[in-house]
């Protein structure tokens, strides 16, 4: 009888305090990312945000209190980039929303299209991914197929966003993080183990000359989109006679108010070398995104602060005779050189282990705190919100997770998770199979 | 004289092994996976595992690896991998059980090399998922630089593809990504479809058994008989029949999982492994009772429709209701970091690390029925051996040796060291080729290379 009612208590004090955004862990070890790691440190929390860490702290009568022995504090991790919320199931259309028709599509918002529902979000948070950039990316067609006309080279505008709300608007961090660009490239053939700068659209077999003439046909036509917003940016401000609105340019002008950042799609060296002209010619900030090697280009990324998104490092090496770990090592490469980066899994399906993929460089000679860094605080910095996310520090908003261990290591488990100081349910649709099914008679 | 040449190589083959000295591996954290763990030395001679002790007196002559500090595993097995093989589906017919992976072996592939350098030592190379009977598959040893018949796992038991659901069921259908078809429809387009094409096989396959039975029955009754014309596509079909050859089904749903089980139960034949089997944990108790492996991924999901209600927690629930589980890879690049996907086990149904560890070596060998040679470290068992700096099942392990029969295939500082040299004949090729256009075509438009 005793054990029930103090269950029942218990519940009801578990109701309560899980709607409270104003709380206090201690005695767990403190890893604020930002600064040096805190053993028998505290967090405190109040209204979502972080409003103190340190070593001794005594709670006021009545507050929340988290015991952490034993246990680990980390900011939540960020995915730098997915198509959360976009895509749904792989292989089926009705399901995907990644890339839209057309060329030029910088109008388009992948924010309004992030389904808050999917199944992904609850399955990814529950590893401790607490945000996510969602990269509207063309596969033709309007994605998911194989099939389907050219691929567009403007896809749209990538949206951060927190893996909690109940509508995108909830979920909302930046609604433009950034422009996303596949920089146009002499293609080989793509498909199984073919060249990643190519579209798989274009999945065929074409002559050289014929690629090159592609790819200088599309580098013209990246050059005069922004020409000609940049032409209407001027019309605008001018107020000109017979100025008429246009979506596709309006949303231009951040990038070229240097306001919102091109996320630009490179795996070679070269593309990565004409996201670098880009840069230069249109007087834009570059993100490189998903490079697979880093060639003679480290000193061009570092000289300009060109930041990079590194995809999987648990990949095949692009070429035969690569070194086995290439790209293992890459990583540590682009540390080496001196280019901030952040990971991205560009998955959904794998976005859980975007803290492996960090692993998997320090086995490979990155440091480790340049690898947390790389899921927190760098992304933060690279999208420009390192303001309230990314790290444990006072102001910031509480998105933090609880493990038993280093979040690097598979094997360890994520506790409790906090976005905005709110008790995120780790709970999902995966957990609910299990012991569903753990329970068949 | 020309039979003389398989002996002859026979005995070079022999006198080679014995004039290789014994290796001794010392002062490693060993992980036999059947044993326990223990920290101390393995003495190897003659490819296999002599002796494993926490003190070992090592012969005179013996090569002394040392091992402080690091730890040895039994060499990964991979119950799933396309490596090795110059084609994968021959999707034109939705019976393909006449073809063979064997017959297309490549042992040139850099994707042997780069799985040693993860650990992994044998792989069941299968034939593709294009149709519900695929063709016949090879057990492997990734002796990378040996040709591909070296590259076979002797005796080990050749095994059949099988797949259900979406996979073979695209080429029935009009809008579906046919997967090594020409453009053409071709049966079946539903799992119903699926079901009736095993059956009808099994159906001709027993009656083929039967008109060979009836022919030997006569010809052991010394009756005058003419033999049945031979049928390359039911022969594999009758191995199976009569226990010699391992049905390897690829399938994700449960409802494809339980038909399959139910169609070799009326037939009369095992299923050896489920391939995939995605949905294992909700059949678990059926498939346990029909004595059928299960060979999964950690936790892929969503990628399509039927692997919507994948869970990463299906190798645990499936080893908890007395399943033998396997992890495979089925893809180049998770073929090198099976020991990370065993360690998501731990997370995802708290296995033990013995547990997490079987999925990548003692289960599959049973699987595959090889475990009296591979899959643990105990004596008498080959000398297939990874050597990692960290504990295998920490991401941040890698590998820095690997061993198959005792000989050395792979070694990370060598790989290193090679490097160099490797990039110098690559930079001198390269001139050379570069040499040849300009003299060729003065100007041309050329490819830029690599």
């Amino acid at each position: 009888m005793k054990s029930i009612a103090f269950a029942f208590l218990f519940a009801a004090a578990a109701l309560v305090a899980g709607d409270d955004d104003t709380f206090l862990i201690r005695g767990a070890t403190v890893h604020p990312v930002a600064s040096a790691e805190i053993v028998d440190g505290f967090v405190l929390v109040r209204d979502g945000k972080i409003a103190g860490v340190g070593r001794v702290f005594t709670p006021p009568k009545g507050m929340r209190v988290i015991e952490g022995k034993g246990l680990h504090v980390y900011p939540g991790m960020i995915d730098s980039g997915t198509q959360m919320g976009l895509s749904e199931i792989g292989s089926t259309r009705e399901s995907v929303d990644t890339g839209e028709l057309g060329k030029f599509d910088p109008q388009l918002r992948a924010e309004i299209a992030i389904n808050p529902s999917s199944e992904h979000i609850p399955v990814t948070r529950a590893n401790g991914i607490t945000s996510v950039v969602s990269l509207p990316m063309s596969a033709g067609g309007g994605g998911g197929g194989r099939r389907g006309p050219a691929p567009s080279i403007i896809a749209g505008q990538a949206a951060l966003v927190h893996l909690d709300g109940w509508t995108w608007e909830e979920m909302d961090i930046l609604k433009s993080a950034g422009m996303s660009l596949r920089i146009p490239t002499i293609l080989a053939p793509a498909g199984r183990g073919g060249d990643p700068d190519a579209p798989p659209a274009l999945g065929g077999r074409y002559s050289f000359a014929e690629a090159r003439r592609n790819y200088e046909t599309d580098l013209r036509e990246l050059r005069d989109f922004f020409e000609h917003a940049r032409r209407y940016q001027k019309a605008k401000a001018a107020n000109e006679k017979g100025f008429r609105p246009d979506l596709k340019f309006e949303a231009m002008l951040p990038v070229l108010e240097g306001k919102e950042p091109v996320v630009v799609l490179a795996a070679r060296e070269r593309a990565i070398r004409d996201a670098v002209q880009l840069a230069d010619q249109q007087k834009v900030r570059v993100i490189i995104a998903n490079p697979r090697e880093i060639g003679k280009m480290g000193p061009e990324l570092k000289a300009r602060n060109i930041p990079a998104i590194l995809g999987p490092t648990l990949e095949l090496p692009l070429r035969d005779d690569d070194p086995y770990d290439a790209a293992y090592t890459l990583p540590d490469q682009f540390f080496k050189a001196g280019v901030k980066f952040a990971f991205g899994s560009f998955d959904n399906e794998f976005s859980r282990n975007l803290p492996y993929q960090a692993a998997t460089a320090v086995a490979f000679g990155l440091p480790h705190e340049e690898a947390l860094k790389a899921i927190t605080l760098n992304a933060a910095q690279i999208w420009g919100v390192s303001d309230r996310i990314g790290s444990i520090e006072e102001g910031k908003w509480a998105d933090l997770m609880i493990t038993d261990g280093d979040p690097l290591e598979a094997k360890t488990q994520v506790k409790q998770l906090f976005i905005k100081g709110k008790n995120v349910d780790l709970d999902n649709k995966q957990k609910r199979l299990y012991e569903k099914y753990m329970n068949r008679p | 004289m020309k039979s003389m040449k398989p002996f002859l190589v026979a005995c070079l083959f022999t006198a080679s092994s014995l004039a290789a000295p014994p290796i001794v591996i010392q002062n490693a954290t060993i992980l036999t996976v059947t044993r326990g763990t223990l920290t101390g030395s393995i003495l190897i001679r003659n490819g296999k595992i002599e002796e494993i002790g926490e003190r070992i007196t090592a012969p005179a002559d013996a090569q002394i690896v040392d091992a402080t500090g690091q730890f040895v595993m039994p060499g990964i097995v991979d119950c799933h991998s396309h490596i090795a093989a110059d084609s994968i589906n021959e999707g034109s017919v939705s019976v393909s059980a006449m073809v063979g992976i064997e017959d297309v072996l490549n042992p040139e592939d850099i994707a042997i090399y780069r799985a040693l350098a993860g650990g992994v030592t044998t792989a069941n190379i299968l034939h593709g998922s294009a149709n519900s009977i695929g063709g016949k598959c090879t057990v492997v040893k990734l002796r990378w630089g040996k040709d591909a018949h070296d590259m076979i796992f002797e005796g080990a038991m050749p095994g059949i593809k099988f797949a259900l659901g979406e996979n073979p069921k695209r080429a029935g259908n009009p809008s579906g990504q046919r997967i090594g078809a020409a453009n053409v429809l071709r049966y079946p387009a539903t799992r119903m479809g699926v079901e009736d094409v095993i059956r009808e096989a099994f159906t001709e396959a027993k009656a083929y058994q039967q008109s060979w039975k009836d022919y030997n029955d006569k010809v052991a009754r010394g009756e005058q008989a003419i033999a049945p014309r031979r049928d390359l596509k039911l022969e594999p079909l009758v191995e199976v029949l009569e226990g010699k050859r391992f049905v390897h089904a690829h399938c994700y749903r449960a409802d494809e999982i339980l038909m399959l089980l139910r169609v070799a139960d009326e037939f009369g034949f095992k299923i050896r492994t489920l391939q995939h089997v995605l949905e294992g944990y909700k059949v678990a108790k059926e498939i346990a009772a029909h004595g059928a492996g299960a060979s999964t991924f950690s936790d892929w999901w969503s990628y399509k429709l039927e692997a919507f209600d994948a869970i990463p927690y299906n190798a645990a629930i499936m080893t908890r209701k007395g399943i033998v589980v396997s992890l495979n890879s089925d893809s180049a690049e998770l073929m090198r970091h099976l020991n990370d996907e065993a360690a998501k086990t731990m997370k995802y149904g708290g296995l033990s690390e013995t547990e997490a560890l079987s999925l990548i070596t003692i289960n599959p060998a049973k699987q595959l029925a090889i475990d009296n040679r591979v899959g643990s470290i105990e004596v008498g068992k080959d000398a297939d051996l990874a050597i990692f700096d960290k504990h295998p099942l920490s991401n941040f392990a890698k590998v820095e040796k690997v061993y198959i029969d005792g000989e050395l295939y792979f070694d990370r500082n060598k790989d290193l060291a090679d490097r160099a040299v490797h990039e110098a004949d690559k930079k001198k090729l390269l001139d050379k080729e570069r040499e040849l256009q300009r003299r060729a075509a003065p100007g041309a438009v050329r490819r830029p290379a690599a």
